[in-house]
C-alpha cells in the first residue's frame, strides 16, 4: 500500500507540471503590454519598463516560466501588488477558511448523497424514492449562489436563526459554536447541486448493483434483504461512487468561489475573484496553481481510497 | 425519430420540461413584438418598485429599470451565450476528439494527455483563470466556458471514434483510396454526430449556469448589458431591501436548467433501451407469486416437488412463458438431471423454487413448490429465507459472476452460517475450513483469505459447493455448475458432487445441457423444451431408448470418443419464442416427424411407470 501511495505521488509530479505549464500559458495570452494592464492610468514608460524588469517580462518565454517555476517551488509564488506582501502569504490565510468551507461541504454532499440514493435505490418506485427524485431535481437546477441568497432571505433575514454572513461574529464569538452557526448556511448551500449529483448516481449504481449474479447469490445463501442491500449491494455500488466523488469534490471547490462571495466567507475564492477584477496577474497565477495542486493531492487520496475498497485494482 | 419523440413524451416530466422550455422560448422570441419598456431605461424616481406596480408587471431595480422588460432581455442573452459556448466546445472538443479517435497512436496519447491536464483543474479554477487574462466581459465570459467544456466533449467522442475507426467500412474507405480529411467527414462525422448532440443538449444547462455564475461574480457581461447572472449579481447588494430583484432572475435561471436537465434525462431515457425493457427496476427479494388458477394439492411425492409450475416473464405488454407448467420431484439422495438447449426455461425453473427469479420481470403465475410438503410459493418472505440456503442451496455457473468480488472468500462462507446459526467466530471459521477441505482445496487455510478474482475457476466452482454445503442442505439446485469449466476440472467437480451425495444423502437437481454429464451423475433425468418437460425417465433408459424425437435428436449432438468420424448431427433452426408459441408440440416446425396432428391442441405428458414422453409419434413406446 506503501508504495502504491508513493507511486501515485510520482505519477501526480506531470500533472503538477501540466498544470503550471497551463496556467502560465494562459497567463501569457493576456492581450497588449501586462505592465500597462497593471499601471492602468500610472503607465508612464519608466513605470512600464520598471514592471517589466520587476516582473522579468523582458525575457523570452521559456526562460521566464522555469524563473517562475523555480521560484514556486522554492515556495516563492511573488508579491501580489494590490495587497503589497508576498502571494504564499496571502494565499496561506485564506486557504483554512476554504478548506473549512468545501470540506464540510464534501463531507455533506457525500453523505447526504449516498443516503439519499442508497434508500432511493432500495425503495425504487415507491413514496420515498419519489419525493428523494423530486428534491434532488430541484438541488441540481437552483444555482449554488442563488440559493445561498434565498437561505439568506429566509434563515437570516426572516427567522432570524442564523447569522447573514461572515465566518465570525465581530463581538464575541470566534469560538468553535459561532463558527458553525455561520458554518451551515454555506456549506448546504454549497453541498446541494453535489449532493443530487451524487444521489442520482448512488440509486443507479445500486440499480445496477442490484441485478448482478453475486447479489442473486447472497439472497440464495439466506442472506437477509437489509444486509444484502446495505452490505452486498452497496460495497459494490461504492466503487463506482468513489471515483464521482473525486470529481464532485472539484464542482465543491468551484461552487465555493460563488458561496464565499455570497457570505462573504474569507476565503481563497473571494481573493481570486478581487484579483482578477484587480489585474493581480501573480496572485491569480499562485492561487489557481496552488488550489489546483491541492485538488490532484486530494484525487491521489480518492484513487488510495478506493484501492483499498477493491482489491481488484492493482497496487 | 417518431418513436423516439413518442417515448419522450410519453414521461411525463421531460414533457413538462419541453413545456416550459418552449414557452421560455417563444417569449424570448417575441420581445421584438412584445410591448416592452426600455430595458436600459433608468428612472431613480421609480427605483425598487414592487412586483405588479402600475406601469412595471414585476417591479423596477435599484436604477428604477423595468424588471420584465430586462429579465427578459437578459434570458435572451443568457440563452444565447450559454448556446453558443456549448456550440463553440462542441465543435472544437469533437474535433479534437475524432482527430485523436481516428489517427490514434502518439498523437492520440499526446492529446489526450492535454485533456487530462485540463481535467486535472476544477472547472472555474480555469475559467478563472482564462478570465483573468483575457479581462473580464461577456464575451470572455463566453470563451472561458467554452473552453472548460472542451476536454469533456474530446473525451467522449474520442472513445466513440475510437471503436469506430477499427471497423470495417473505415477500413474499405482507406482501401478506396479516400483521404484522412474526407473519410473523417463523410464516413465518421455522420456516425458521431448524434452522440455530440446528445453530449451538447445534456451539457448546454451547465454552460447557460457556468456564464451566469461568471456574470455574477461581476467577470462576464459589463453594465448597462445585462444577462440573468449579472442582474442576480446587481441585486444581490440590495437582497434584503428588496428581495423581488435577485429572486425574479434566480428562479428564471432555475427555471432554465431545470427544463434543460429534464429534456436531457428524457433524451436519454428514451435513448437508453435498458430503461425500456425495464431491466433497470430493482429485483425484489422474492420473486413476485401471483397465481390465479387452484394450487395443486401435496401428492407427497419427493422431498422437493415441483407442482405444475409456472413462471412468465412479463415486459412491456408481452408476456414470456419461461416455464408453462412444469412438473418434477426429486428423493433424498436421488440426482436428477434437468436437461435442454439454452433458452428451454431449465434455469427459470430452478429459481422459482426458492423465489430467486428477478421480479420485476418475473412472475410465478401458478402451480406450486413444495419442500416436505410445504409449498414454498405461499410462504411469507422471513419463513422463505430462512429455507434458502438452510434447506435448499444453489450451485450456479460461472463462479467469477456469482461470487462476490469485493469479499473474501472466507467471509462469504462465514456469512452463509451466521445468516441461519448463532456461532462464534472460531467456530465459523472452523466450519469454513472444514467446508474448503470437504470440497479439496488445497492450502485451505490460507484460501480463507483470498478474494474470488486470486482463485482460478476450478477453485471458484469448488468455493460455491462449499458455500452450498455451509449449513447441510437436503437439496442442492446445481444450475449448469460445471458449464465454464475445462473438462478436467469440470470432471472433479462432477466426481465431487457424486460423492458428496452418496455421503449426506442430498438430494440434487442438475440442470445442464450436455447429455454426457446426465449419464455419469443422474439416476432420473427430465428433458425440457419451450418451457415444458417433453420427456423424462431413468437416464439408462431414456439414454438407450430416447422416445420423443428432441431427446433422440439431443443424444445424438454429444460426439463420441473414438466413435470414429461421423457427421455430428446438429439440430437445426432455434428453440421458438416463448411469447408466441404455436399450438401444439412446440418442437414441430424442428421435427422431420411432423405431421398435421402435432400444430393442433394440446399434447399430454403420458407414459407408464417411471417413464413418460409428450409426443405424439414417439420413436419408442412407452
Amino acid at each position: 500500500m506503501g508504495r502504491y501511495i508513493l507511486k501515485r505521488l510520482a505519477s501526480a509530479i506531470p500533472v503538477l507540471l501540466g498544470i503550471t505549464v497551463i496556467v502560465f500559458l494562459i497567463m501569457a495570452m493576456i492581450p497588449g503590454d501586462p505592465a500597462t494592464a497593471i499601471l492602468g492610468s500610472y503607465a508612464t514608460p519608466e513605470n512600464v519598463e520598471k514592471i517589466n524588469r520587476d516582473l522579468g517580462l523582458d525575457k523570452p518565454l521559456v526562460q521566464r516560466y522555469f524563473i517562475w517555476l523555480g521560484n514556486m517551488l522554492q515556495g516563492d509564488f511573488g508579491r501580489s501588488f494590490s495587497l503589497n506582501r508576498p502571494v504564499l502569504d496571502e494565499i496561506l490565510d485564506r486557504f483554512g477558511a476554504t478548506l473549512i468551507l468545501a470540506g464540510t461541504s464534501f463531507v455533506l454532499c457525500a453523505v447526504l448523497g449516498i443516503v439519499a440514493g442508497v434508500v432511493s435505490a432500495a425503495r425504487q418506485y415507491g413514496l420515498a424514492d419519489k419525493a428523494i427524485t423530486f428534491t434532488v431535481l430541484i438541488g441540481i437546477s437552483i444555482p449554488a449562489f442563488f440559493l445561498g441568497m434565498m437561505m439568506i432571505l429566509l434563515f437570516a433575514v426572516k427567522l432570524r436563526w442564523l447569522p447573514v454572513s461572515g465566518m465570525y461574529a465581530i463581538y464575541g464569538g470566534g469560538d468553535l459554536p459561532d463558527l458553525l452557526r455561520h458554518l451551515i448556511m454555506p456549506a448546504l448551500a454549497l453541498a446541494a447541486v453535489a449532493t443530487g449529483v451524487i444521489a442520482r448516481l448512488s440509486r443507479s449504481a445500486m440499480l445496477e448493483v442490484l441485478r448482478q449474479d453475486y447479489i442473486r447469490t447472497a439472497r440464495a445463501k439466506g442472506v437477509p434483504e437489509r444486509r444484502v442491500i446495505y452490505g452486498h449491494a452497496l460495497r459494490a455500488a461504492m466503487v463506482s461512487i468513489i471515483p464521482v466523488l473525486g470529481i464532485q469534490a472539484g464542482f465543491v471547490l468551484s461552487g465555493a468561489v460563488y458561496i464565499e462571495i455570497v457570505f462573504q466567507w474569507p476565503g481563497v475564492g473571494r481573493m481570486l475573484v478581487d484579483a482578477i477584477l484587480k489585474r493581480d496577474i501573480l496572485l491569480v497565477q499562485g492561487g489557481v496553481v496552488f488550489v489546483a495542486a491541492c485538488y490532484v493531492l486530494f484525487n491521489i487520496m480518492v484513487d488510495v481510497a478506493q484501492s483499498l475498497l477493491d482489491p481488484r485494482i492493482k497496487t | 425519430m417518431s418513436a423516439f419523440l413518442k417515448l419522450l413524451f410519453r414521461n411525463r416530466l421531460a414533457a413538462l420540461g419541453a413545456v416550459v422550455l418552449g414557452a421560455i422560448l417563444l417569449l424570448v422570441l417575441l420581445i421584438p413584438v412584445l410591448p416592452l419598456k426600455d430595458p436600459n431605461a433608468t428612472a431613480t424616481a421609480d427605483r425598487f418598485l414592487r412586483p405588479f406596480s402600475e406601469g412595471h408587471l414585476l417591479g423596477t431595480d435599484h436604477l428604477g429599470r423595468d424588471l420584465l422588460s430586462r429579465l427578459l432581455h437578459g434570458t435572451r442573452l443568457s440563452l444565447a451565450v450559454g448556446l453558443a459556448a456549448a456550440l463553440i466546445a462542441a465543435t472544437i472538443g469533437s474535433a479534437i476528439g475524432i482527430v485523436a479517435g481516428y489517427f490514434g497512436g502518439r498523437i492520440d496519447n499526446l492529446i489526450m494527455r492535454g485533456v487530462d491536464m485540463l481535467m486535472a483543474f476544477p472547472y472555474i479554477l480555469l475559467a478563472l483563470a482564462i478570465v483573468a487574462a483575457l479581462g473580464p466581459g461577456l464575451m470572455n465570459a463566453l470563451i472561458a466556458v467554452a473552453a472548460v467544456n472542451i476536454p469533456f466533449f474530446a473525451r467522449n467522442i474520442r472513445g466513440i471514434t475510437v471503436g469506430l475507426a477499427g471497423r470495417e467500412f473505415i477500413d474499405a474507405a482507406r482501401l478506396a483510396g479516400l483521404g484522412h480529411t474526407r473519410i473523417i467527414v463523410s464516413e465518421l462525422l455522420p456516425n458521431v454526430l448524434s452522440t455530440i448532440v446528445i453530449a451538447m443538449s445534456t451539457t448546454v444547462g451547465w454552460m447557460i449556469l457556468e456564464t451566469a455564475g461568471l456574470s455574477f461574480l461581476g467577470l462576464g457581461s459589463q453594465p448597462p448589458q445585462a444577462d440573468l447572472g449579472s442582474m442576480l449579481g446587481e441585486a444581490r447588494a440590495a437582497l434584503i431591501t428588496a428581495p423581488h430583484t435577485s429572486v425574479v432572475p434566480g428562479v428564471m435561471i432555475f427555471l432554465i436548467v431545470m427544463s434543460i436537465n429534464l429534456l436531457g434525462d428524457g433524451v436519454r431515457d428514451a435513448l437508453d433501451p435498458r430503461l425500456r425493457s425495464g431491466a433497470l427496476s430493482r429485483p425484489r427479494a422474492t420473486t413476485l407469486v401471483d397465481r390465479t388458477g387452484p394450487v395443486p394439492e401435496d401428492d407427497g411425492k419427493g422431498l422437493l416437488a415441483l407442482q405444475q409450475l409456472q413462471t412468465e416473464f412479463h415486459v412491456g405488454k408481452r408476456v414470456f412463458r419461461a416455464v408453462g407448467g412444469v412438473t418434477l420431484h426429486v428423493e433424498k439422495g436421488e440426482c436428477l438431471g434437468l436437461i435442454g438447449e439454452s433458452g428451454s426455461g431449465k434455469s427459470v425453473t430452478a429459481l422459482s423454487v426458492m423465489g430467486l427469479v428477478s421480479s420485476p420481470p418475473g412472475v410465478v403465475t401458478g402451480g406450486a413448490v413444495r419442500y416436505a410438503g410445504e409449498d414454498l410459493l405461499a410462504m411469507r418472505y422471513a419463513d422463505l429465507r430462512q429455507r434458502r440456503g438452510e434447506n435448499v442451496a444453489y450451485i450456479f455457473q460461472d463462479p467469477l459472476a456469482t461470487l462476490h468480488p469485493l469479499y473474501r472468500v472466507g467471509e462469504q462462507l462465514a456469512e452463509a452460517i451466521r445468516c441461519h446459526h448463532k456461532v462464534s467466530e472460531s467456530e465459523t471459521r472452523e466450519r469454513a475450513l472444514e467446508l474448503l477441505r470437504a470440497v479439496r482445496i488445497p492450502n485451505a487455510e490460507s484460501r480463507l483469505g483470498d478474494y474470488p478474482h486470486e482463485m482460478s475457476g476450478g477453485m471458484r466452482q469448488r468455493v460455491g459447493i462449499a458455500m452450498a454445503l455451509a449449513n447441510d442442505p437436503d437439496v442442492i439446485i446445481a444450475d449448469e455448475p460445471t458449464t465454464a469449466l475445462d473438462v478436467t476440472v469440470q470432471a472433479q467437480i462432477l466426481a465431487l458432487l457424486d460423492d458428496l451425495r452418496r455421503e449426506r444423502g442430498l438430494a440434487i437437481i442438475f440442470i445442464t445441457h450436455d447429455f454426457g454429464v446426465v449419464a455419469q451423475l443422474c439416476d432420473r433425468v427430465a428433458v425440457m423444451y419451450a418451457g415444458r418437460i417433453v420427456e423424462q425417465g431413468p437416464t439408462k433408459a431414456v439414454l438407450a431408448a430416447p422416445a420423443h424425437p428432441y431427446t433422440s435428436r439431443l443424444i445424438a449432438c454429444v460426439p463420441e470418443l473414438g466413435g470414429g468420424r461421423r457427421e455430428l448431427a446438429a439440430i437445426p433452426g432455434l428453440p421458438p419464442s416463448v411469447d408466441d408459441l404455436p399450438p401444439g408440440c412446440a418442437f414441430a416446425p424442428r421435427c422431420d416427424k411432423a405431421q398435421t396432428a402435432c400444430r393442433q391442441g394440446e399434447i399430454a405428458l403420458e407414459g407408464t411407470g417411471p417413464r413418460a414422453v409428450r409426443c405424439l409419434f414417439p420413436e419408442e413406446a412407452v
